[in-house]
Order: C-alpha cells, then structure tokens, then sequence
C-alpha cells in the first residue's frame, strides 16, 4: 500500500530533482495560448475611455457620435454623470467594435465634461500631507522603549523608505467574454484564482454560480494584482450581453495597466534604533507613513524579523488620488525589511561593527528560525566572500577605484507560505494514460510542472507518463495563488488523490499477481512486490485489470496527515559598484540563500529566486511610479520611463536552496514571494557601505545617489 | 533600464551602418492615414499632386495586404495604420508575438523581418508588405523545436512565458549573425528585450548554450 507521506531522500526519483518546465516548448514556440491571444468567432473588441483627472466629478457625458459610428456595437456608460472620481484612469465608458481602431475612433468621439476637484498624489515628505489625506495614526508599544533607549549607549536616527511600484505584468489585465446563452457565460480571463472567479461573475450579474465557466491556460504575470473579477471584467460581460452574447475582448493597455492595475504602496519610515556598545540591540521607535491609494494603507511589520524587545510605532495611513494598491509578492515584507535592515545596518556602522557579526550577535532576536537565519547568513558570507571583501562603511570594499567605489550589504526574510485549500482529481485510465486535474493555475511559477512530477512520483511512473490539466473551474477546486500557498495546497491535493488512486488499482491487481495490496508497490512504471522486482507487472498491464472502468480519486487539502508547512527563512547579499561622479549603481554580484522545506522541482525553485532577486533589482535601482503634483497623472505609464532591469543590468548571481535534514520534512512551502523581500534592503545596504552615506529611498536613482553624497554630514551620514 | 540594441534598424532606408555602438532611433510610425510612393495595389488607392510628383494615397479605410510570414503569403484587410504587430495577431490569428508596451521598449513583439529582428509593433502591415516575416510560430522543423528554442527550454529561460517569443526572437537574430557572441554583444542584442519575472540568468546560460550548438553555422552578418 502506499502511503500519504513524502518519500525519504534516497527513495525519490523525480522529485527535488532539476526538472525542466513541462509547458517550455509550449511557450518557447507561440503556442502557449494567453488570454491576450484568445480571438472567438466574431468577436468584437472592447476598449475604455478613462478619467484625465486625479479627482474630479463628471457633469455631462456624450456618447451618440460614437453609437452611430460604423463598426461601433456597443457603448456603455461605466460611472455616470454625477460620479466623483477618485484617480486619474478610472474606467468611466466601456466602448465595443469590430476591430480595434474603430473602438479607439469611437473612444475619442466620447465627450465627457468634470468638474475638477483638489487631489492630493505625492506623499513622500509627511510634513506637506493635508490634514484631511491622514488617517488617525495608529500607535503601539511593547516593553519600555524609553527606558531602554536611556540605556542604550549608541543610537541612529534615520529616515528610509519605498516608493510606489506598480507590478507591470506583461500581459495585462483583461479577458474575453461571451454568453453561451442568456443564462450561460464563459470567459478566458488572466486571473489568479480561476476556481473562485465564477462565483464572483455570478454574484454580478445575478446569475447562478455554476453557470459561469472561466478558462486560463497560460498567464503573463500577475505577482499579485490579478486575483479579482475586477469592474471592466464585470463591464465587458455585460457589454457582450448587449450585443447579444458576442465575445468582447478587453486587454488593458499598457498606460491602464500601470495607472489602475495595482501597485505596492509606498512606505516611508522615520526610525530610531538603539543598542549597546558591544552591539546588543535593544530599542525601536519608527513613526511611519505610506498609502496604496484612496484608501491608504497599513503598517508593514515594523520592526520587521527583529523581535526588539522594546519598541514603539506609530503610522499614519495616507489616502492620494492614485490608482489604488494590490497585492504585491509578499505584502508589506519589501518595505519593512529596506527599513529595518536599512536603520540596522547604520546602526552597526555607528557601533564600528560588521553587519554581518551584528546580525549573528543578535540572531535569537530573530525567535524561532534563529538557527537557520544563521545557517543561511554563513552560507551567503561564504558565496559572495564576505569576510575578504567587506570593508568598513566609506572605505570602499576591496576592489574600490577613487572614482568608482565596491560595497556589500545583506538582508533577511521571512514569509508563510502554508498550503492552500486544493482539491485534486487523479484519474488511471484502462490503458495506463494518467490524467491530473485541478482548477488551479500556473503563474509561471512551475505550477504544471510541480503537480506533475508529484503525480508521477507517487504512480511510479516516468514525468511524461502523467497528463497535468489545470486553468478550468470545472476541474476540482483549488485556491487563488497568492501568498505562496499554491505549492503547498497542490502538492498535498495531488499527493493524495495520487496514492488514493494507486491504492485502487494495487487492490485491483493483487489477486492476479497472488497476493494483498500491501505488499506491492509502483516503482519505475512497473507495480512488483515490494523489494522483488521478479514480481512484477508493467504500469500499462496492470492497468489493462481495469476492463473498461477507469479509476478517479479526490485528494484534499487539508487532509489526513500533514504534508506541508509554513514559515521560511532566507539571507541575501549584494555586491554593488558605485560610480561615484554618476551617481550610477552597479549590480556586480548578488547571492541568495532560502529555505522552502521540500523542494518539488529545483530547477524551476531556483527559477522563482533568479526572478525574485531580479524584480528586487528592479524596485532598488530602477521603478517607480512618479506621479505629478499639478495634473495628478502618472508621469511614466509606459515601459520606456517605468524602468525594468535589462539583461545586462543585473551582474552574477550564485542561489542555494537549504535542503536536506531539518528542511525536507516539513513538505513544501511557498517561494514566490520570500526571495523578493530582501533584495531592496540588501542592495541599499550595499550602497551604503560603499559610499559611506545611507541613500534614505528606493529606487536608488543616480540623483538620489549624488543627494545623499552632497549632503554626507546631514541626518544619515558619517554614522 | 536596458541598452538599446540594433532593434529599430526596421525602418527601410536606415543606414546599415548603424552598428552596436550607436543609440539606435525609435520611430513611431502609427497615423492615421500614410503617404508611401512604394507600389502597393489597394482599391481605396488615390494619387494626388505633392512637391510636383505623383504621390499614392492609401486609407483611410481598409487596404487589402499580402504578407510571407514563415514561407507562406497570408491576406488581411487592414487599415493603414494598423501594425504588423496587430495584423499578425488580430487578422491572422498568428499570436506568438506579444503586444506589451506597444512603443518599441519592451521586445516582446520580436520578430524576424528579412534576417533582422524588428519590433513588429513598430512596422506598419502595409511597410511589411514584399519582406519575408518570421515569427516564432516558424521556427520549429518537422516537429523539433530550433536550437535557440531547445536551449530556452533546457535552461529554464521562461517563467510565464509572455517574453519568450520574442527573446527567442532576438536570440535566433543574434545567433545567426554573431555565432558566438561576446557578451557585449549579447548585452546589446537582447538589450532591447525586457522581462518580468526575471528570467536573465537563464537567457544567459540558454544563449551560451544555443550558441554552442551554432559553432560552425555559417555567418551571415
């Protein structure tokens, strides 16, 4: 019989092993199919007309010249007369044509007239925030910061912070709707949670839950900003009905997607931080501010991994009229850790101590990871050559020229990632073939792939001899992919459906191979008696026992015994050059250690920290939403000024995965967010060190850069 | 936050000597109707007088073009104004390239037109007339996935794969004029090409891969 449980290390042949993504060629060759790439049988393409103003309330709206304009099937009002607006780029008309110059003709035919309202767009100096954008503060205290600050013998003060960054998926938001009949709608969406969508189209357009049927077999990024139905989602279904059930497709484009798509809210800190002399850290005291939007916006974790004993903070949530902020790959974590391992690292700088034996001296602060917070940081040190290349902040680590100067800096993180609920169907049919099932998706994480090898694993059975099907709300339920929930929630699912439905069949052939299901097993597509494989029978015989009824079984998460789990640790380390007449920073190197408790695929887990630390490089050195106090508009809604790194911008990476003993048992744990967490802190700390002043906001802009030079001998300098 | 590469040498007429040291031109070619003294035949077609000469006039509405995408002639019917990008996706239902940025920034739309890369949402449909067009779509031969395409797979040089195409784009250009690129060349060429999920380090390894295999390809640039 086989078990639920992960095989032991030495009785694993496909999983923690480097496998290739099974969708590569797929993608490699164009005929992976996006939503963006879906066109259905006339249908009619849909566009929005979008608010110039920041704030404003519409007074008068025109739309019979783009009705009567050839081509034109549909145009409906979003948010009518009379509506404020809370952000430049929301939706207010929703125009539908036979192709697609025609919709942007008629967009431009809309006359739509708004009474300008004050907004508010540029949060970053807390002083200049009007009383009515700021919400009560928050405030709270743990232990006695005052008193520990008095004993504290060496304090900094510091202001750090994070802009706004808008998550830029590739393929932007959208989907393509059409009504099978009234009553019936189907729709291909770029959506993170394809299981739970239905439910939402239904509840909107008060039809029942099961007759909406949502298909995604591939997505072009979502990091977190592509979980809800959303309105134009709502909008294009309800627009498709008006032109009786035709499939109107709506993809934003590339300005929409920046401006209203979602972004990570900004977070800005003013922090004071305490220790002894020999470098015990004692107190925290941060008021802090930042906002996503109309709404504001919470108080990322400060102090962030450190459990300072004493400690005091304050936020003030600010409301702009800005597009408003999503989920962003392990909210809040970024921005408190540049924070917190940004005062720490100055911190150690004024005690005269590397950060590195800083971090280490404190380590228990770090609470019950502490061991594999130290492991991982003795890890990373020795990948990127700490010990030989790190010199004292200013002097410019070794390699430095008088013009160009090297530092190295370091972070760490820390994220949840426990499984998700997750349904799966594993179904064996009479002639071997072997379909997985589940309404999950695949972000390009590996999802597919994941799934895959776990089947096949526990069927014994080579990678190719299982079919992975996914991306369909009629497959069994699994949940959104957020949070990094999805590897946990699938693998459980799929490890049990899997070995249920193995059970079935060993109980089937048994009696012909004259003896009980618990002495067989499924190893290297054959079913044999355990430990002789002269007893033994091909995958494809055994199966042929079935006659003609196939075997389906249900695995849940969560389920009997315990197959997944949460909490991970990770350290990260950059080595940067700063030319310091530019004010240019440099990636020259940059490692990351992480934990994920049971790797599935390696291959594809190293993928996810390659990304994680390169999206990080983006949000230090390059992105940013800027927006204009006077218009209240983004200044950049485009990829040539809303910078990403290029290939040539990133340098060498060296990652290593903690495995083994002491991780391996705890079952997967999500990763596609914990690596992204640090890649801010360690890089700002990295200039830092090698320019002998803290650059106080990411990203860390040549102009930033020469600010903080000119300025050395201000608040953040020569500690 | 990329180099430019050789990407915008698209336009007819640009010089061939534009080599990989020089900032290379953007040009946004997208209007509302379009003057060419290039012989097209298109039924909306009108001659007018301009500085003396005979100038066609092409559009507003819709002109019928004939495009060789990957050896085989396809027809659409397609305002001038309309781009190759969206020609390929929208008429022809040819959806490896990407529409992304939609200004010549991103790459994603990548394709092949008379052996360079070119940003296909930056050629007009009507310009691409009379080129030979490849797209992803024809890389692939008797079922085997090309080289550059293999070494993207093996290297895991994708995550969501919505770059891809055109990295592989890019990448088949620039093999097949640099066999063995340096890694300067490599910069410049795939500078042009931007990410999301942060793919780099594997386009690297897929590259020096893929290039290894070429050893031996002819050169052609």
């Amino acid at each position: 019989m086989a078990e639920y449980k992960w095989p032991e290390e030495g009785k694993r042949s496909l999983i923690g092993k480097r496998i290739s993504r099974v969708d590569g060629p797929l993608k490699v060759s164009g005929k992976a199919k996006y939503t963006f790439d879906i066109n259905r049988p006339g249908m009619l393409f849909g566009k929005i007309l979008r608010s110039p103003y920041a704030h404003a309330k519409i007074t008068s709206i025109n739309i019979d010249a783009a009705k009567s304009m050839p081509g034109v099937k549909a145009v409906k009002i979003i948010q009518d007369v009379g509506t404020e607006i809370q952000w430049a780029g929301d939706e207010i008309v929703f125009v539908a044509a036979v192709d697609e110059p025609t919709a942007e003709d008629a967009i431009r035919a809309i006359k739509v007239q708004y009474e300008k309202l004050p907004h508010f767009v540029n949060e970053q100096n807390l002083d200049k925030v009007p009383a009515t954008n700021r919400r009560p503060p928050t405030e709270q205290t743990k232990g006695t910061p005052d008193a520990a600050f008095k004993e504290a013998e060496v304090v900094i003060e510091g202001v750090y912070g994070n802009d706004v960054i808008t998550h830029c998926c590739l393929e932007s938001h959208g989907l393509v709707a059409e009504w099978e009949d009234d009553q019936h709608l189907l729709v291909h969406q770029s959506t993170q949670s394809v299981s739970s969508n239905g439910g939402d189209f239904a509840r909107g357009l008060s039809i029942p839950a099961g007759n909406v049927r949502i298909k995604m077999e591939h997505i072009g990024g979502g990091f977190g900003s592509k979980f809800p139905v959303d309105r134009w989602g709502l909008e294009a279904a309800k627009v498709s009905k008006m032109v009786d059930g035709k499939p109107v497709k709506l993809m934003l484009e590339r300005d929409a997607e920046l401006m209203v798509a979602g972004s990570r809210p900004s977070a800005y800190a003013k922090v004071k931080v305490g220790a002894t002399k020999d470098g015990r850290l004692i107190a925290w005291e941060s008021e802090s501010w930042g906002s996503g939007g109309p709404a504001g916006t919470g108080m990322p974790p400060y102090p962030y991994v450190w459990q300072i004993p004493n400690s005091k903070t304050q936020h003030h949530s600010i409301a702009t009229n800005v597009g408003p902020q999503r989920a962003w790959r392990a909210p809040n974590h970024p921005q408190a850790c540049l924070v917190t391992m940004g005062a720490l690292e100055d911190l150690a700088a004024k005690i005269g101590m590397d950060p590195l034996e800083f971090f280490i001296k404190n380590i228990e602060l770090t609470g019950a990871r502490a061991n594999v917070y130290k492991d991982e940081l003795l890890k990373a040190a020795e990948l990127i050559e700490w010990k030989k290349l790190w010199r004292p902040r200013g002097e410019g680590a070794v390699g430095s020229t008088k013009t160009v100067k090297r530092g190295l800096g370091l972070s760490i993180h820390t994220w949840g990632g426990g499984p998700h609920a997750s349904d799966c169907d594993v179904t064996i049919h009479p002639d071997g073939a072997v379909e997985v099932k589940l309404g999950t998706q695949d972000l390009g994480t590996g999802t597919r792939t994941a799934i895959g090898i776990v089947a096949a694993e526990t069927l014994g059975l080579p990678f190719e001899g299982v079919k992975v099907l996914i991306g369909d709300n009629r497959f069994p339920p699994s949940g959104s992919s957020g949070g990094s929930t999805t590897i946990g929630g699938v693998s459980s699912s799929t490890r049990r459906a899997s070995t249920d439905a193995l059970n079935e069949l060993l109980a089937k052939v048994a009696p012909t191979m004259n003896t009980t299901p618990d002495k067989l097993e499924a190893v290297g597509g054959k079913i044999q008696v355990i430990g002789d494989a002269s007893k033994s029978m091909t995958w494809q015989q055994a199966c042929a026992k079935l006659g003609t009824q196939p075997i389906t079984a249900r695995g849940k998460q969560p389920g009997k015994e315990t197959l997944a789990s949460a909490g991970v640790g990770g350290a990260q380390m950059a080595d940067v050059s700063v030319d310091l007449e530019t004010g240019v920073v440099k990636m020259n190197r940059f490692v990351a250690v992480q934990d994920c408790g049971l790797v599935i695929d390696l291959k594809t887990a190293e993928s996810q920290v390659y990304g994680a630390m390169i999206m990080g490089i983006c949000s230090a050195l390059y992105e940013e939403k800027i927006m204009d106090a006077q218009t209240g508009r983004m200044l950049n809604p485009n990829m040539e000024f809303y910078k990403l790194a290029g290939l040539a911008d990133i340098g060498e990476f060296k990652v290593h995965m903690m495995t083994g003993k002491g991780y391996d048992e705890r079952g997967p744990i999500g990763l596609g967010e914990p690596p992204t967490v640090s890649p801010g802190a360690a890089i700002s700390n990295a200039v830092a060190n090698a320019i002998g002043v803290r650059v106080p906001t990411i990203p860390l802009t040549p102009d930033r850069v020469l600010a903080a030079l000119e300025k050395k001998g201000g608040a953040n300098a020569k500690i | 936050m990329s180099s430019p590469d050789e990407r915008s040498d698209n336009v007819p007429n640009e010089l061939e000597s534009k080599t990989e040291g020089g900032v290379s031109r953007r040009n946004f070619l997208k209007g509302t109707s379009v003057a060419l003294t290039i012989p097209l035949v298109a039924k909306s077609e009108k001659i007018v007088k301009a500085a003396g000469a005979d100038v066609k006039i092409l559009g507003p509405d819709k002109i019928d073009i004939t495009l060789s995408i990957n050896g085989n002639n396809k027809t659409a019917k397609v305002e001038p104004r309309v781009t190759l990008l969206d020609a390929l996706r929208n008429d022809l239902d040819i959806t490896g390239a990407k529409r992304v940025c939609d200004r010549a920034t991103c790459g994603a739309c990548t394709v092949i037109m008379d052996g360079k890369a070119v940003y296909s949402c930056t050629v007009l449909a009507l310009e691409a007339q009379g080129k030979k067009i490849q797209t992803v779509e024809g890389l692939e031969q008797n079922g085997k996935l090309h080289p550059v395409q293999q070494a993207f797979v093996d290297n895991d040089a994708q995550q969501c794969g919505f770059c891809t195409p055109g990295f592989v784009m890019a990448c088949k250009a620039m093999i097949d004029k640099y066999p063995n690129p340096t890694p300067e060349q490599v910069q410049m060429n795939l500078g042009g090409n931007l990410c999301r999920c942060g793919t780099y380090a594997g386009i690297k390894a897929a590259v020096a891969q893929a290039a290894q295999q070429s050893k031996g390809g002819k050169r052609n640039g």
